[in-house]
């Protein structure tokens, strides 16, 4: 550091201990499945065994008769939604399709789908009395693939899909499995395509992949006799899970509320409610509270997975390396019902670049499949998988550092994205620059069968809605109440920022994440936003504080207002008076009003994230087996606020990438059953398996924030698919184009190119 | 349903009996009899390690300990871990390291970690690493665990040599 430069922040940019860490090293930390109520029943869900099926019959007379059974459930007991369509917070929902994946009403969709549950004095005796639901099927043939699917002679899911199509031509007004058609266009493409030098193009396939998260669904419910109902569980937004709830059981929106238990990891995937209304159906036919946790099988069967996808891209350039045109064609399985991220996937298959001429069409298909759901930057993975992998075909055909390819085409700031938006300021530039410049980049490379990939993501992440409320204590602490649920450690950055904005210590600010019915509307904990949105609304609340101290302080001082101020974590006067906050704060508990600060923010948008990565592998051609060997990714934060937790979403979020790109599948057979519904053979990384990650945090901040963050957690994920793909083509001169690249995929691969030479 | 037995053990120093069912698991006993619910459950067939103890000794997996196993036995769970007010070094590694993001596997692996350091109090990367993956981890990417597991086995290295330790 130079002399005289002093670091721009006190807290932000350090490294307090977060504030709920001593509860989560030493087990007292209650998550959902923690929770015990006093005569609490435990639920079983009964789950179809077929892909694709009618319910012909439920019968549950055998189970009610066990003793001990206290309550059963079917769809029956759900009210009827209609056509509603409701708007949900992240975007709207065909109320009759989430009810009936839910509880499925006259169809089951995918294996796994629930049909019935039961409510019993242990988890054994509801385990028992499950097995004793007897529900008849009338099988149907399981349509698995994406492409079928589209055919016009395909058999139709659901028989009230139409397609919607956004900037597409309307289509036929008839049953379809194509649930959604997105056109977006910009420039001239033929005449893009004809002053290309080099036009490469593929096609990119990509199997559905969980989010992982280490902690089952979960729910505890208690309807009460006055008709409220109260729902402890692990989620990502609490008014979110309220607001469904609520819509699926049709009662009103204040008579639910949520509480947040910690939560064990969600990546996207704990937004939708699945147990919380068939358990509030059980405890209202019990009258006692039901708590339900999913298996782990369940969780791969029957929760929100990523969508595998079917990519044709087709992109040229000039000999010089300047892009002229790029063209996709993108299907996604949206599973049984519609709602896959295809949208953010055409969003983002060019986003990392200033594409003159341009076209992404995108479908959203239903296939007997649990229905999809976001997982971390939903729909930019696959799509980067596909953009930067023929990037770095382009650039070995006209022989040009894909680095500095990447430098010569990046998006920037007035760049326009084929689907519309024009960028504010964002950091693109600066990831690729960090990584070309990095130790990692500029060593040699050593050794037979190794190589090196790199690739850039982009991800949008929002604003939306947070409230927080901060009281100041009589000994200058502060205590925030949030709605945020904390999922890496966002109780500390946003606890910061409010210290930050005091001048106290991270330390003096107590942060608690609270219940519906305690703070104002806070949207879910998705979107890269916490950091952003809580952080802004927390900024204000400490404004707010200031202000109503400055009034008293004016009062306690006898002058104008105007004569006080608030800084450097006190409030000075004008004629030379200094009180340290803690001294105000305990005048003002003494004498004065309690201070209650309360800030809100409603930004919908954020400047946008990108980040690009360095891998270095070795292959093992007679196995197919990759393993990684160097992995470095720099990412624009904005501004750090808590560099650990940075540096953390950025390792996590590749390591996740690493699993997609190697390993991970939903591995189907034929019917439709997936059959690796466990950790041992679904394998996500374990820590064998992958070296340190190392990090570099690029800073340009977002004009958006006060101090001038932006979101950091799921841009990681996005390039290393694509990463390793170049790396194994720099490797072993063979191009993958199919995730998972697992070893009999690579091997597969290596041996018909070996044979063909 | 089968008649309940009556199990004696010890649990973090302390006597403790227990009625069970002979299918009952050591998890469901700890979490729902014991009332011990720091250790976790993530995928109740022994592939997560996210409820890992230490029985007699030695890391296990409790989803996959029959309750009825137990009898007469050591086991130590994370609320154990503490040395009443004041964190093991372990768990003071892992909240400095920031090794932790949801926290659901954090009693698994700081058990695990408990288990290696006993065994082998100054572990290489490649050992860690070893020791360490049947414990799954779907936050951090594992980086900051197993630099925190280094941190905690250097800061025990550290207090054992110190002369001015009691």
């Amino acid at each position: 550091m130079a002399i005289g430069d002093q670091p721009k922040y006190k807290v932000i940019g350090t490294r307090p201990i977060r504030h709920d860490g001593v509860d989560k090293v030493t087990g007292r930390a209650q998550y959902g499945a923690d929770v015990n109520l006093s005569g609490m029943l435990h639920g079983v869900i009964v789950r179809s065994p077929h892909a694709h099926a009618r319910i012909k019959q439920i019968d549950t007379s055998a189970a009610s008769q066990i003793k001990g059974v206290r309550a059963i459930a079917t769809a029956a007991d759900l009210p009827h939604q209609g056509d509603r369509i409701v708007e949900l917070g992240e975007g709207s929902a065909n109320m009759r399709h989430l009810s009936a994946n839910v509880l499925a009403r006259d169809k089951v969709l995918y294996r796994g789908h629930a049909v019935a549950a039961v409510a019993a004095d242990s988890i054994h005796l509801a385990e028992e009395a499950a097995k004793l639901i007897h529900v008849e099927y009338e099988p149907l043939p399981a349509l698995l693939d994406v492409r079928e699917a589209m055919q016009p002679d395909a058999i139709v899911l659901n028989d009230d899909i139409r397609t919607e199509s956004i900037g597409a031509e309307p289509a036929a007004d008839q049953p379809t499995n194509i649930a959604k058609h997105f056109l977006f266009e910009k420039g001239d493409l033929s005449q893009g395509f004809a002053a290309a030098d080099v036009i490469v193009e593929r096609d990119f396939d990509t199997t559905m992949v969980h989010q992982g998260y280490i902690e089952p669904h979960n729910a505890t419910v208690l309807w009460n006799a006055d008709d409220r109902i109260t729902i402890w569980m692990s989620t990502q937004g609490t008014f979110s899970a309220r607001h469904q709830t609520a819509e699926l059981l049709r009662v009103p929106l204040s008579s639910v509320k949520v509480v947040p238990m910690e939560i064990g990891g969600g990546f996207g995937g704990k937004i939708s409610v699945y147990l919380t209304p068939v358990a509030a159906v059980l405890s209202r036919k019990s009258g006692r509270p039901v708590k339900v946790v999913m298996s782990r099988a369940d969780v791969f069967e029957a929760t929100g997975p990523t969508p595998g996808s079917h990519i044709k891209l087709k992109i040229g350039a000039t000999r010089d390396g300047k892009l002229t045109a790029g063209e996709a064609w993108i299907a996604f399985e949206a599973g049984a019902y519609t709602g896959s991220p295809i949208g953010p996937a055409c969003m983002c298959i060019f986003a990392c670049y200033d594409l003159p001429n341009g076209r992404v069409e995108g479908f959203d298909v239903c296939v007997n499949k649990p229905r999809t759901n976001a997982y971390r930057a939903p729909g930019s993975t696959h799509a980067a998988f596909a953009t930067e992998t023929l990037v770095d075909e382009l650039c070995e055909k006209i022989e040009m550092d894909p680095a500095e390819f990447r430098l010569r085409n990046a998006a920037s700031e007035g760049t326009r994205r084929v689907d519309g938006p024009t960028y504010p300021r964002i950091g693109m530039i600066e990831t690729v620059e960090a990584i070309r410049d990095s130790d990692h980049y500029r060593s040699k490379r050593k050794g037979k069968f190794r190589g090196r990939g790199i690739a850039s993501g982009f991800w949008f992440n929002v604003g939306m809605k947070s409230s927080v409320s901060a009281t100041l204590n009589g000994d200058g602490t502060v205590s925030l109440i949030e709605g945020s649920t904390d999922i890496g450690g966002t109780r500390t950055s946003i606890a910061m920022q409010l210290a930050e904005t005091l001048g106290i210590a991270a330390e003096d600010v107590t942060p608690t994440v609270v219940d519906t019915d305690s703070i104002g509307y806070t949207d879910v904990t998705g979107g890269s936003r916490v950091t952003f949105s809580t952080g802004i609304a927390a900024i204000e609340a400490a404004k707010d504080i200031q202000r109503q101290l400055l009034e008293q302080v004016a009062q306690i001082w006898e002058t104008n207002i105007h004569n006080v101020r608030y800084e450097s974590g006190g409030v000075s006067g004008a004629d030379g008076q200094r009180m340290e906050l803690a001294e105000v704060a305990a005048q003002v508990s003494a004498t004065g009003c309690p201070i209650v600060g309360r800030g809100t923010s409603g930004k919908q948008t954020q400047g946008g994230a990108f980040g690009t990565h360095c891998v270095d592998v070795e292959v093992d051609p007679e196995l197919g087996k990759v393993q990684i060997l160097r992995y470095t990714a720099a990412q624009d934060a904005g501004t750090a606020i808590h560099p650990s937790y940075v540096e953390g979403q950025i390792q996590g979020g590749v390591v996740q990438g690493i699993g997609w790109a190697l390993n991970e599948e939903y591995y189907y057979d034929d019917q439709g059953t997936m059959r690796n519904p466990t950790y041992l053979d679904y394998r996500m990384p374990t820590c064998y398996d992958v070296p340190m990650i190392d990090t570099i945090i690029v800073e340009v901040p977002d004009p958006q924030h006060p101090y001038g963050v932006r979101g950091v957690g799921e841009v990681p994920i996005c390039p290393p698919p694509a990463a390793i793909a170049n790396a194994i083509y720099d490797a072993v001169g063979v191009r993958m184009t199919q995730l998972p690249m697992s070893p009999p995929r690579l091997y597969q691969q290596i041996s018909q190119r070996d044979s063909a030479e | 349903m089968s008649l309940k037995q009556h199990i004696t053990t010890t649990i973090n120093g302390d006597p403790v009996e227990f009625l069970c069912e002979p299918r009952q698991t050591l998890l469901e006993v700890l979490r729902d009899t014991l009332e011990l619910t720091g250790t976790k459950e993530g995928c109740s067939n022994g592939n997560c390690g996210a409820c890992t103890v230490i029985l007699d000794g030695r890391p296990v997996v409790s989803c996959l300990v029959l309750a009825v196993e137990v009898e007469g036995a050591e086991i130590q769970t994370i609320e154990g871990v503490a040395r009443g007010a004041h964190l093991d070094e372990i768990q003071t590694a892992f909240l400095e390291g920031a090794a932790l993001q949801c926290g659901i596997c954090t009693p698994g692996f700081i058990m695990q970690t408990e288990a290696l350091l006993t065994e082998n109090p100054r572990p290489t990367e490649e050992d860690i690493r070893f020791y360490l993956a049947g414990n799954l981890c779907r936050c951090t990417g594992y980086d900051k665990i197993v630099r925190a597991v280094q941190s905690a086995a250097k800061m025990r290295n550290q207090s054992e040599t110190s002369p001015t330790e009691a």
